[in-house]
């Protein structure tokens, strides 16, 4: 799973675009990531501030 | 809120693509509802801001002084070794640093004179079928579940593209077609207040560019576009490195932090299926050169708004009549910016040792040829004094 830097994201989305598994979505609070998530990586590679980490879970 | 439980035309998504499609489905007068997931459209911003006068005139709107910022006369073009490449345009501004959040306001006014119906802070939350077809959506309004139907929905919902992915479109972009940006708007940097500034360079900013775009005399947007596959770190790492590196910007303040991704390619031949279509950013309409979406998501909307009202006006909404779409969009704009992914694909493919090389041979009027997607073959033959460069030459013409 990966999990969000809330006090880092901007809330641009611009990881929803990118996830091939369209696991996340931006919600009121921020963005949300759904059991699709196969950990892929790509939105923790693309954040533009570094806001998401990966997280074994 | 008087919202009607059912509509013609139902767009998703309220930034120039959603008041584009509204605009032209209104006037054409067809029964629109415009929904804004965010409670203020236009802002935040995730956008430099520029507009060029010839993507004003493609999008058939007047200046209006509520939404500008700055008028630019011409920009410079930086190498990696600080040379640099300068035009400007002789005939009046070539283009304008807007405000984005008042610009946005006002296309969606724009809508809503025509006769369309806008409504912020609410989230389409699904697609709702009926039969198998999409007839409408669901949406979240005030914490209560709502069902409004439409007989043509269109997918403006910005790069995130959920809605056409539900659909069962794939508007999934990868890396090298998407730059991760960031952005500062600064105020008390030393800036050239009357020219946009780029540069390049693979280590300032790997398969993209760094802009400055003035929004007064001392105040800019100074941000980065980088793709994945060629930077190494973040993308406001970059920037960060680029602001430090120079004592005028580095001693301004940040009034405002920006991010987004922005759709550099994946152009797609089919943006339609079954009482949908896709417009602006979430349809990847965005010159793959620079990175601007606002006029080009505005005359995609407008089409999609065109087609979805001739559908309704026949009673029928297939994809096969609505790919009227593509074939229109590919002709206005497709085909153009499809050239430019490719004048893209050469360029991410310069080393800095030959930016350096090339920017001797430039003169500021090929630059606009270029960004206009014509004068290739003149790239080419510049090129083409590079014997390394040959083989990448042929790839223009």
């Amino acid at each position: 799973m990966i999990e969000i830097d809330k006090k880092k994201c901007l809330r641009c989305s611009a990881c929803v675009g990118v996830c091939p598994q369209s696991a996340l979505t931006l919600k009121e609070h921020g963005i949300e990531c759904s059991e699709n998530c196969n950990k892929c990586g790509i939105c923790f590679n693309f954040c533009p501030v570094g806001a998401i980490r990966m997280v074994k879970k | 809120m008087n919202i009607e439980r059912e509509y013609d035309v139902i767009i998703i998504g309220a930034g120039p693509g959603g008041s584009g499609a509204a605009f032209s489905a209104a006037k054409a007068g067809m029964r629109v509802l415009v929904l804004e997931k965010r409670q203020e459209i236009g802002a935040p911003k995730r956008c430099a801001e520029g507009l060029s006068m010839s993507a004003m005139k493609r999008m058939g709107i007047e200046r209006d002084d509520l939404w500008v910022r700055r008028e630019i006369i011409g920009a410079t073009i930086y190498s990696p070794n600080g040379k640099y490449v300068r035009v400007d345009y002789r005939d009046g501004p070539e283009g304008y640093i807007l405000e984005r959040k008042v610009f946005d306001k006002c296309l969606a006014e724009k809508a809503v004179e025509a006769g369309a119906k806008v409504l912020a802070k609410a989230e389409v939350t699904r697609l709702i079928k009926e039969a198998g077809k999409i007839c409408g959506v669901g949406i979240d309004f005030e914490g209560e579940e709502k069902e409004i139907k439409a007989k043509v929905v269109i997918a403006a919902d910005g790069v995130e593209s959920k809605i056409a992915r539900e659909a069962g479109l794939d508007t999934t972009l990868k890396l090298v077609d998407i730059a991760s940006g960031a952005q500062f708007e600064m105020t008390n940097v030393d800036i050239d207040p009357d020219r946009i500034e780029m540069y390049f360079g693979n280590e300032i900013a790997p398969g993209g560019y760094v802009w400055i775009f003035p929004k007064g005399e001392k105040t800019a947007n100074i941000g980065i576009g980088v793709r994945k596959p060629y930077a190494k770190g973040k993308a406001i790492d970059y920037l960060k490195r680029f602001i430090e590196s120079r004592p005028g910007l580095r001693k301004g303040s940040i009034i405002e932090v920006n991010s987004g991704g922005v759709p550099v390619g994946g152009l797609m031949e089919s943006m339609v299926t079954d009482n949908l279509i896709v417009v602006g950013d979430a349809a990847h309409q965005v010159n793959p050169i620079h990175g601007g979406g606002m006029g080009e998501a505005w005359v995609g909307g407008r089409l999609a708004g065109e087609v979805a009202s001739e559908a309704i006006k026949a009673n029928d909404f297939s994809k096969g009549f609505l790919k009227k779409y593509n074939k229109r969009w590919w002709e206005k704009r497709g085909n153009k910016l499809k050239k430019l992914v490719k004048l893209r694909e050469v360029m991410e493919s310069l080393s800095d040792d030959d930016l350096n090389w090339l920017i001797d041979y430039l003169k500021g009027e090929d630059l606009i040829e270029f960004a206009r997607s014509s004068g290739f073959g003149k790239f080419a033959k510049i090129l083409k004094k590079k014997p390394k460069l040959i083989k990448l030459a042929r790839k223009l013409v």
